[in-house]
This record gives C-alpha cells, sequence and structure tokens, in this order.
C-alpha cells in the first residue's frame, strides 16, 4: 500500500478525500493514524448532519489521545462507515480502504481545489520519495 | 524553532531505544520511550508473554544505619519495621495532612540497610522531605541518577531471567528481593551485579532488575535476546499505563497526590494505623468518619475518559476522572474516578463528559483485570 495514494486530494490535517461525481468519501491518512497509534473509538456524525470544510466532523481516539477529524470540504453526510466504528482497528490497518470515515454530497466542487496534491502532502509530512511505511 | 530544554536528561538506555525505533517523549524531565512497535501490541506481550521496561527514570533512595528500619517505619504508612530482610513491601510517603506525598515500594536490602524507589517527578521533593525527617542514626544516599532499572513482566519473564543468572530467581516470592550475577548464559560473558525483586506494576508476575548505570545496556541486550525465541517485546511508558490501569495500581501525579489521602484513594490496607507514622492520626480520623468520596473504577460505554474529565449523575458534575484508557485485555474503555461515597457502589450508572456530552458509565469492581492463576 502506498502511504499516500495519488488518486486521492490531501488536507494539511491528515485527511483525504475521494472525490466521485459529486459525492466525496473521506478519511484520514496512513501518516495520521501512524502518527495517533492504535485507534480505538470513533465518532462520526450521523447520516443527513452537515459538514463544513475544515471544521472538526469527528473524533478517532487512540489509546494514547482524542483527536478531531476535520472535513476536507463541506456537504451533507450520506453515509457513514458503520464497520469503522464497530473495528476501529481499521483506521490502522486499512486508512484509505475499509477505514474511511464519512460519504459527503460536495456542496461546492470548488472546495476541491483548496485541497493537496499527492505531491503536495508528501512534501507536507516530510516523507521523501522510497520513504514511509508497509 | 523550539528548542528542547537543556535539562532533559537521558537514561543509560537511550541509545538502546534509538535502535529499537521507539517514539520518545519528555517524561518526569527525562527523554523516555513511550512505544515501540505500539501500545496495544506491546500490552499484549506482557500479558501473553513477556516485555522489557526502561524505568531507570525511577528514583532509588538507600537508607543505612542502625535505625533505618525504624525511621521508615515513621516515615512510610505500611509496615516497614515488620519487614525481613529479602522482602519488600508497598506504602505511602505521608504528610502531617495525612495525605499522599508518593507511594514507593520500601526493600530491605540487608540487616540496616533499604532502597525505597519512588517515582521519578517526586525525586526532588521526596528527598527533601525525608531529609527535613533522617534521624542521626541513618545515612541517606540517593542514587536516582546512578542507578538503572530493567524491569522484565510478564509470564514467561521468571523463565528468561533464570536462564541469565547466577544462581535461580525462580524461588523469589513476590515481593522478595535479592542480590544476583546477571551472567548473560549461555556463554557467561557477563558478571553483572544486580538487586532483583519480584515486584512491578502490570498485574503480571515479574522482576525488576536494578543496576548500575554502566551495566544496563548489558543487561538488557542480555534479556532481550535470552527472551527472542519467547516473544519478549520492549515496552514503553504507554503500555505500562494501560497494564497498571486495567490492574488498578494508582498512578501518582494522576490518581493520587498531596490533595487526596489513602481511604478515598482505597489504599487504606497500605495504612497500618496501629503505629505511629506521619499524618497517622488524620487518615485514622477519616478512615473511622468514612470517605467523602472514593476512587472507583468506571466502565465508559462510548469514548475514551482522560484525566480531568467530569464524572456526571443526572446532569449534574459529581467528580472527576484520574486516569482513562481503553485496555486491550478487558478490551472496554476503562477509568478511575473519584465520585461521592453515596454514588461510589459496584452497578451505580453515572456519566462521563467526554467533549460535553454525557456518555454512560458504570462503576465496576476493580481490578478490572486479574491475572489468571
Amino acid at each position: 500500500m502506498s502511504t499516500v495514494p495519488d488518486d486521492l486530494q490531501y488536507s494539511k490535517e491528515h485527511e483525504w478525500v475521494r472525490a466521485d461525481g459529486d459525492v466525496a468519501t473521506i478519511g484520514i491518512t496512513h501518516f495520521a493514524q501512524e502518527q495517533l497509534g492504535d485507534v480505538v473509538f470513533v465518532e462520526l456524525p450521523e447520516k443527513g448532519a452537515t459538514v463544513r470544510q475544515f471544521s472538526s466532523l469527528g473524533v478517532v481516539e487512540s489509546v494514547k489521545a482524542a483527536s478531531d477529524i476535520y472535513a476536507p470540504i463541506s456537504g451533507e453526510v450520506v453515509e457513514r462507515n458503520v464497520k469503522v466504528i464497530e473495528k476501529p482497528e481499521l483506521v490502522n490497518s486499512a486508512p484509505y480502504g475499509d477505514g474511511w470515515m464519512i460519504k459527503v454530497r460536495l456542496a461546492d466542487k470548488g472546495e476541491l481545489t483548496q485541497l493537496l496534491s499527492p505531491t503536495d502532502y508528501r512534501s507536507h509530512i516530510g516523507e521523501t520519495a522510497g520513504a514511509g511505511g508497509d | 524553532m523550539v528548542t528542547e530544554a537543556p535539562t532533559m536528561r537521558r537514561t543509560p538506555l537511550y541509545e538502546k531505544h534509538a535502535e529499537l525505533g521507539a517514539k520518545m517523549v519528555p517524561f518526569a524531565g527525562y527523554e523516555m520511550p513511550i512505544q515501540y512497535e505500539g501500545i496495544v501490541a506491546e500490552h499484549r506481550a506482557v500479558r501473553g508473554r513477556a516485555g522489557l521496561f526502561d524505568l531507570s527514570h525511577m528514583g532509588e533512595f538507600f537508607f543505612k544505619g542502625r535505625g533505618a528500619g525504624a525511621m521508615l517505619d515513621r516515615l512510610i504508612s505500611s509496615d516497614i519495621a515488620g519487614l525481613a530482610v529479602g522482602q519488600a513491601r508497598y506504602g505511602l510517603l505521608t504528610n502531617e495532612r495525612g495525605t499522599i506525598v508518593d507511594d514507593v515500594i520500601v526493600y530491605r536490602i540487608s540487616e540496616s540497610e533499604y532502597m525505597v524507589v519512588v517515582n521519578a517527578a517526586n525525586i526532588a521533593k521526596d528527598r527533601a522531605h525525608v531529609l527535613a525527617r533522617l534521624g542521626e542514626d541513618v545515612a541517606f544516599d540517593d542514587r536516582s541518577f546512578g542507578t538503572a532499572l530493567v524491569a522484565i513482566q510478564g509470564p514467561r519473564a521468571v523463565d528468561i531471567l533464570d536462564s541469565q543468572v547466577g544462581s535461580s530467581v525462580r524461588d523469589l516470592p513476590p515481593f522478595g528481593v535479592a542480590r544476583r550475577h546477571i551472567l548473560g548464559h549461555p556463554d557467561r560473558h557477563l558478571v553483572v551485579n544486580a538487586t532483583v525483586a519480584r515486584t512491578g506494576y502490570t498485574g503480571e508476575d515479574g522482576f525488576e532488575v536494578f543496576v548500575a548505570n554502566a551495566d544496563a545496556a548489558k543487561v538488557w541486550d542480555a534479556l532481550l535476546e535470552a527472551g527472542r525465541e519467547a516473544g519478549i517485546k520492549p515496552i514503553g511508558l504507554g503500555a505500562r499505563d494501560t497494564l497498571r490501569l486495567e490492574a488498578r495500581f494508582s498512578l501518582y501525579g494522576n490518581d493520587i497526590d498531596e490533595t487526596t489521602d489513602p481511604i478515598e484513594a482505597g489504599l487504606g490496607w497500605t495504612c497500618k494505623l496501629d503505629k505511629v507514622f506521619t499524618g497517622r492520626d488524620v487518615i485514622a480520623a477519616k478512615k473511622a468518619a468514612g470517605p467523602r468520596r472514593k476512587l472507583v473504577g468506571l466502565v465508559i460505554q462510548g469514548g475514551v475518559a482522560r484525566h480531568g474529565h467530569e464524572v456526571t449523575h443526572d446532569g449534574e458534575v459529581v467528580g472527576q476522572v484520574t486516569s482513562g484508557t481503553y485496555g486491550p485485555t478487558v478490551e472496554k474503555n476503562i477509568a478511575l474516578a473519584y465520585v461521592p461515597t453515596p454514588l461510589s457502589k459496584v452497578g451505580t450508572a453515572l456519566a462521563a463528559r467526554i467533549r460535553g456530552k454525557d456518555v454512560p458509565a458504570t462503576v465496576v469492581k476493580t481490578p478490572f483485570f486479574r491475572r489468571p492463576e
């Protein structure tokens, strides 16, 4: 698994976005889960709630500490990942797969331009080519 | 640019932690490993196999002389006068107000010599406390900065340590202490003088091995190597905290401090009230009157309660969480909290206020985890 997949966009707060039409999937990055350590609790907004770009949408708790998840884009929550609430360790084992957080109907596609490209995100986390984990 | 405080200390095992890829954090003035592989994996290694801890930040005070035992018996809440040579006992350093200056383990090393192990954050405070009360016939020596402490804990700890010592440690009873040589079997390449005690802070069988700083790395390497087949792992402070909390051992600065007394903290069992010790009368009176609040175990139904979170009952703040985490062995979010005595019964429904929300929490029996015999 790449630690910064090329087909996603990123926020400085270490969330990723996969936009598909007007729906976007949101999760936290490999770097974020590594910094957090073992994730033991995830709190996500209900379906129908609205999230605002760069505002807190929920919380991940690791054994060590709680951290906010910030919405990389604004919109209405169309689905939340029930599996990750039941098995928070999915955030560690599959941050870009089964460990996704919510799906959002994009309020403003223009917001996507404010996110980081994979290259920019790599330099944001100080990752050089070839470095990083699994 | 942020620079580290110049006074940060390193233990003699600092290089080992770096080689093992530990995440280092400041703790009690030291740069300490908080985790290597991950807290949950390390926690499970200790419960299932064995773990190795660098606890060299802990303080070691030595008291020598004919009056040492009697003096310590007056300073510490538990029965130190009754300690035989080769025995250790947990107890509290108390003050005149009957509150807790520190929690310590007293080891009777020989007829007239005792070692008292104190919390790293309290070394300076405890030193001042004992120096102000030192008897004339007692020599005090603070060897905290010259002494390293390596703990090996878990069901396989006894086999691993036993393979490295000159004479067996198998017969050392819980809270027994003895001098041993670490020889580094099978090739006996070492001769390290160690004080070995069957004590720990994990709820598992295990040992604490005190050696001079210069010998720490040799002992660390020997035990890691000897334990490799058994699956030993180096363990950071993160898992040390989850292990001790499951076993309901108090953490000084979190669960107990100079604003808490032994009775409300559930440490009345460490107070020998039929002897004279600092704060004894206040503590005896508190025991007789019954504590107004008690430190209880909580299981939180959603979310992790942390130190400082409020505890509520019917929406009203009634207490405070002192420690909280996810317990990897019990697989629950657990916490310790001070609550009013009427709300301290097992089964009482309370809540922990986590990020402004009252999350259901139930008072449970502690320890959360007890090692199966």
